[in-house]
């Protein structure tokens, strides 16, 4: 026989395997890796890493107008991106102490439930994609092509909306905007029962889910989650109730609470919680059916300094130049201040810090971003079990790369 | 607070969320008093983060935390400041395991070293960069590329 080969110290008596679940993988939504030990196939360890997609958001908004920082915002959760317009718009006018008039709030309110919607049907359709169920996906992904046309009529984009301005939006809803979200609001709710009845008591998904992932309350407070994933641990935290903003106090709806935190919790406390929009938005579209006369016409609040004023003022009258010079150069001022203002983004607690020192721009802006802060809890999520236990505890908690890197 | 007595100053309410200051050996027991106390119960922490001011000799980098008491819905914002040449803080990540990455964070931006973390290595951007990018002194794009014409842009 030949001699023997011996293999390098330490080769034989290694008892894990360590696979990549690296950047590109068809199983992840974004790009973030995550490298895993696997003893047999028992997760033992999962190190994450982030970072892939990291566009140096908070630097660059030290260098922007507060205009341009709406485009940055757009693509941090980029699945509802009019929450994070609206999100930094409230900030600015927390700082600036504007108060928006009631029919600002409310088309914000139905836009930001719009966006939640269609967040949380990706993430609910993508957790059947992820179990092996690839219909339910293919099914919904219609809806989020009406509510992009919402989008369209009103701010001209679909995905990376830029919607609205400081103190309300840039123009008014069209009848066509109406009469789209009418349309939604007749074909989106049997189609989310159709879902519901596919997945909800579906054995081969409960067992796929039941158990997965599960964390405790006190665990998922001190990790600092928020959002769906905190609600589905039992803790009803929700900005919406907790601070109101843009009107939340005067419309009526629940909050979806689960138990113990795992995959099957946050998937039905998320197709709780699109029910839940479905009921705000009907509310918030018949408050603004009530609007009559010159109050219908109203779209934003007053602010001459931030909002640029009507085109055909500024071609007649020299004052509305001014200003429309003033705000597109970005020769507006901030005042001085410091301010900590959030709102609840599909995944949790939008939070912006914004210092600001008399400057155009802010001195330093800080994302608070929930993604950011509850992935860091997903090695413990997953330790001890399987890797397809993995992938649907990363998809449930639905990770968005453009939150994680901002 | 009456435990603390004068080590905390510069309380103010901007926007109507108290902050305060302390120094920052004491980060660790404020953040633990905040903690325990039955009737403060700051027990979530929202944020941490790091702002760098240059022109403050002695106290460049603040670190802020940003707490929240759930129950009450009170929040509170908690700042300490260290020297940018030495800028060592205890770490937060055992009293709260969402500090963890917000540390990894602020540490890869500004260069905070927090003393005893667990993991203490840059988060977002690579490990081979040798600067922190979010200091003041640090500019916006990359000053050596060759291939961009600004000219007609007028950017700074």
């Amino acid at each position: 026989m030949s001699e023997h080969v011996t293999l390098p110290e330490g080769n034989v008596e290694k008892h894990t395997t360590t696979i990549n679940l690296g950047p590109t993988h068809p199983a992840t939504h974004g790009v973030f890796q995550n490298i895993i030990e696997l003893d047999g196939e028992t997760i033992v360890s999962a190190e994450q890493t982030v970072g892939y997609i990291h566009r140096a958001f908070e630097k660059i908004a030290e260098h922007r107008v507060p205009y341009q920082i709406t485009t940055l915002t757009d693509r941090l959760n980029y699945c509802s991106s009019p929450l994070n317009n609206f999100g930094w718009h409230i900030t600015c006018e927390r700082l600036l102490g504007i108060k928006t008039p009631k029919r600002v709030d409310y088309l914000r309110i139905i836009i930001m439930e719009l966006a939640r919607i269609s967040d949380h049907l990706i993430c609910n359709s993508i957790v059947g994609v992820d179990s092996g169920a690839f219909s339910g996906f293919l099914y919904l992904m219609q809806y989020r092509e009406l509510i992009y046309e919402i989008y369209e009529e009103i701010c001209g984009s679909r995905l990376t909306t830029n919607m609205g301005r400081i103190g309300g939006f840039e123009r008014n809803f069209t009848n066509e905007a109406f009469g789209k979200l009418e349309r939604f609001m007749k074909e989106w709710p049997p189609a989310l029962k159709e879902f519901d009845e596919m997945f909800v008591r579906n054995r081969i998904f409960m067992d796929r889910t039941i158990g997965v992932g599960p964390i405790s309350a006190e665990r998922a407070l001190n990790y600092g989650f928020t959002g769906p994933n905190l609600r589905a641990a039992g803790v009803d935290y929700d900005v919406r109730i907790h601070t109101p903003y843009s009107s939340y106090e005067d419309f009526d709806f629940t909050i979806p609470v689960g138990s113990t935190g795992d995959c099957y919790d946050r998937f039905l406390v998320r197709d709780q919680e699109m029910w839940q929009s479905m009921e705000i938005i009907k509310q918030a579209y018949q408050k603004v059916q009530e609007f009559k006369g010159a109050e219908a016409e109203v779209y934003h609040a007053d602010v001459p300094d931030f909002y640029l004023p009507d085109k055909k003022d500024v071609y007649t009258k020299m004052e509305a130049l001014i200003y429309h010079f003033k705000i597109i150069m970005g020769e507006t001022h901030l005042p001085v201040g410091e301010i900590y203002s959030s709102v609840e983004g599909a995944n949790g607690e939008l939070g912006f810090y914004l210092i600001t020192d008399g400057g155009r721009s802010p001195y330093r802006l800080h994302f608070r971003r929930p993604c950011f802060v509850y992935y860091q809890a997903y090695s413990e999520l997953t330790k001890g079990g399987l890797l397809s236990d993995a992938i649907i505890t990363m998809s449930s908690l639905n990770l968005i790369a453009g939150e994680l890197d901002a | 607070m009456e435990k603390f007595g004068e080590e905390l100053t510069g309380w103010e309410e901007p926007y109507g969320m108290l902050t305060f200051t302390s120094d920052k050996n004491l980060n660790l027991k404020v953040l633990q008093f905040l903690f325990d106390d039955p009737e403060l119960g700051f027990q979530f922490m929202t944020d941490l983060t790091a702002v760098h001011y240059p022109n403050q000799e002695g106290k460049e980098l603040a670190v802020v935390y940003h707490l929240h008491n759930l129950k009450e819905n009170v929040r509170i914002r908690y700042k300490i400041f260290t020297n940018i040449q030495k800028p060592d803080v205890y770490t937060a990540s055992a009293l709260f395991s969402a500090a963890n990455w917000m540390e990894r964070e602020t540490f890869d931006f500004f260069g905070v070293n927090f003393v005893g973390h667990p993991n203490l290595k840059r988060i977002l951007n690579v490990e081979e960069m040798e600067y922190f990018p979010l200091r003041k002194e640090y500019p916006l794009e990359d000053q050596k590329r060759t291939d961009k014409d600004d000219e007609m842009f007028g950017r700074d």
